[in-house]
């Protein structure tokens, strides 16, 4: 069986959710294709894209797809343009990121088969494991599809390493969607490393009281330590961080080396989004609260004499 | 213009879902039940669009067993016109849900349908993206703003990093994200007025819609546990901890 990997990118850098992936897709077959749709950009564009994800070790082949709607993200262009090549594979994987949750839908509609969301694990070529209930459950599915379209919980599976050397097949892009229109894009330009990607997180819970709070306590720490910043829902609906940062269910899944959860309760759907963190610490202080059933380490106290403390202790420790 | 609002009855928020001990799913006996909250958010913003005067009427639309007539009560308590009940005691995968939308959107020709990004049981977040694929409706998908103007949608959209704003060409589907809007409370008047609102049921054969499930649910477990930890006393603690034990930082 062959299998088609659909790239995560930027029209710029390739991103490490395509290389884990890759690792997803390669358990289902050795026969694994990468697709990059995007535009050319001033730095480097899809192009450079496509050239990173040929290194990608495993990687059989890259097709390459160039048009303004696909950098946009044009969920109408990115159906057009995968669903042709299906006829050429058994299975299409997809990063579960905001785009790819919004695209692959698409062509399970249009192949007439069922999406498999968010899967965590790979037991065979036809059977998927997927958390169902914001995490608290699990669930084993075998689909009985001709054709597999299945969107890949990124954070759980490996990287795949570089090493490869495939070729770049470039393939014609498909026309602009009639009734669909981009305005704009705003992304918001950050120094710090992306949330989904980070290899340590600093979140923010509703105890911060205020958006400037937030950023007082909560950047600062995640500058120290190099960190991505995070939210809790309940912080993100009270207007202290905007959306982007959510950790949870609802929100962005983490799973980095370390995550500082500081004013954060634990709610079930935030716990969702970041319990598979190799290292989770715990600010609160609330001694009751479930943050400390999952935390590695616990530290019962009130974040404003708290993060103060752990600032200046970082930095006694050469941080 | 008129909205259909699909919405679903799903475990209450606040509730932890427990797995059976037979491993065949998730015990849902005796749980309280709720409106899916993206649902709520997109049965506020069809209400808001109404008192905007832009909507003239909102429909609501689910697909489920006779109790999920109460959650559409509580749509037509929030402000809902009518409410349509696609009786089934089966459980749809979004594919089946999605043909079955489909098929109230073809009877009752909506301008726009608003539904929420995802159910929060399933956690599929496909059924928008595939009723458009099917309607070859244009989609605007985790929407954090709405703007209607004549025969046009301008939405907001939450994207990795940012926000993309996109015009979709009306009738359209539109998936409702968490900012999109605060779901009003249903006050004890509208809730009394709601039980006199038309609720039409009619049973899924019915509209002759192929809903055989694509996936078989080999078994449901709970998620590995986490050990708990320790409590340290100091933030000084903590850090050589994190640099000695834990070697994270």
């Amino acid at each position: 069986m062959a299998v088609l990997v659909i790239a995560d990118h930027d029209n710029a850098t390739l991103k490490d959710n395509t290389e884990k992936t890759v690792t997803a897709a390669l358990k289902l077959s050795s026969d694994v294709d990468v697709l990059v749709a995007g535009q050319s950009s001033g730095n480097g564009g899809a192009k450079a894209v496509a050239d990173a994800a040929a290194k990608i070790t495993g990687v059989r082949k890259v097709l390459l797809a160039e048009s303004a709607e696909l950098g946009e993200g044009l969920a109408e262009s990115m159906e057009a343009l995968v669903v042709p090549l299906m006829a050429n594979y058994d299975a299409v994987l997809t990063p579960a990121t905001s785009q790819g949750k919004n695209f692959s839908p698409r062509i399970a509609a249009k192949l007439d088969v069922a999406q498999i969301s968010e899967i965590v694990d790979v037991v065979d070529a036809s059977t998927f494991v997927r958390p169902i209930y914001a995490g608290n459950a699990l669930e084993t599915v075998t689909s009985s599809d001709a054709k597999k379209v299945i969107t890949v919980r990124p954070t759980v599976f490996k990287a795949a390493a570089d090493g490869g050397s495939a070729k770049v097949e470039t393939i014609p892009a498909p026309a602009k969607p009639a009734k669909t229109h981009f305005v704009d894009q705003k992304l918001v330009k950050s120094a710090r490393p992306e949330l989904s990607g980070a290899k340590i997180v600093v979140s923010g819970g509703r105890a911060m009281g205020s958006a400037d709070e937030f950023h007082k306590v909560i950047e600062p720490l995640a500058d120290k330590l190099g960190a991505a910043v995070g939210a809790s829902r309940a912080a993100v609906d009270a207007g202290y961080a905007p959306n982007d940062y959510q950790v949870g269910q609802t929100g962005k899944v983490v799973a980095p080396e370390l995550y500082i959860a500081i004013g954060i309760s634990g709610a079930i759907q935030h716990l969702a989004g970041m319990k598979d963190s190799k290292v989770i610490v715990a600010i609160n202080k609330d001694a009751d609260a479930p943050i400390f059933q999952v935390a590695d380490y616990g530290l019962v106290a009130d974040y404003k004499t708290a993060v103060p403390e752990l600032m200046s202790a970082l930095t006694a420790a050469g941080k | 213009m008129k909205v259909l609002v699909p919405v679903k009855r799903v475990i209450d928020y606040n509730v932890k879902a427990r797995v059976k001990p037979d491993q065949t799913g998730v015990d849902l006996a005796n749980v309280k039940m709720s409106m899916n909250p993206f649902c709520e958010i997109a049965v506020e913003e069809a209400v808001r669009l109404k008192e905007k005067g832009v909507a003239t009427e909102v429909v609501a639309v689910s697909i489920g067993p006779q109790q999920a007539s109460e959650t559409l009560r509580t749509a037509l308590a929030m402000g809902a016109d009518r409410a349509i009940l696609v009786q089934t005691t089966e459980d749809l995968e979004p594919l089946a849900v999605a043909k079955v939308l489909a098929a109230v959107v073809g009877k009752e020709s909506p301008d726009l349908v608003i539904m929420g990004k995802q159910a929060i049981d399933g956690d599929n977040n496909a059924t928008g993206q595939m009723l458009a694929t099917l309607l070859d409706w244009p989609q605007a998908t985790f929407a954090s703003a709405v703007e209607v103007s004549g025969k046009k949608a301008k939405v907001t959209r939450e994207v990795d990093g940012g926000l993309q704003t996109l015009e979709i060409d009306l009738p359209g589907i539109i998936t409702a994200d968490l900012r999109l809007n605060e779901p009003r409370y249903a006050s004890l008047p509208n809730i009394m007025k709601a039980k006199k609102k038309e609720l039409a049921v009619e049973e899924l054969a019915s509209l002759g819609v192929d809903t055989k499930p694509r996936l078989k649910v080999v078994k449901v477990t709970e998620p590995p546990k986490r050990a708990g930890g320790i409590k340290v006393e100091t933030a000084a603690d903590l850090v050589s901890k994190l640099k000695t034990e834990a070697g994270v930082i």
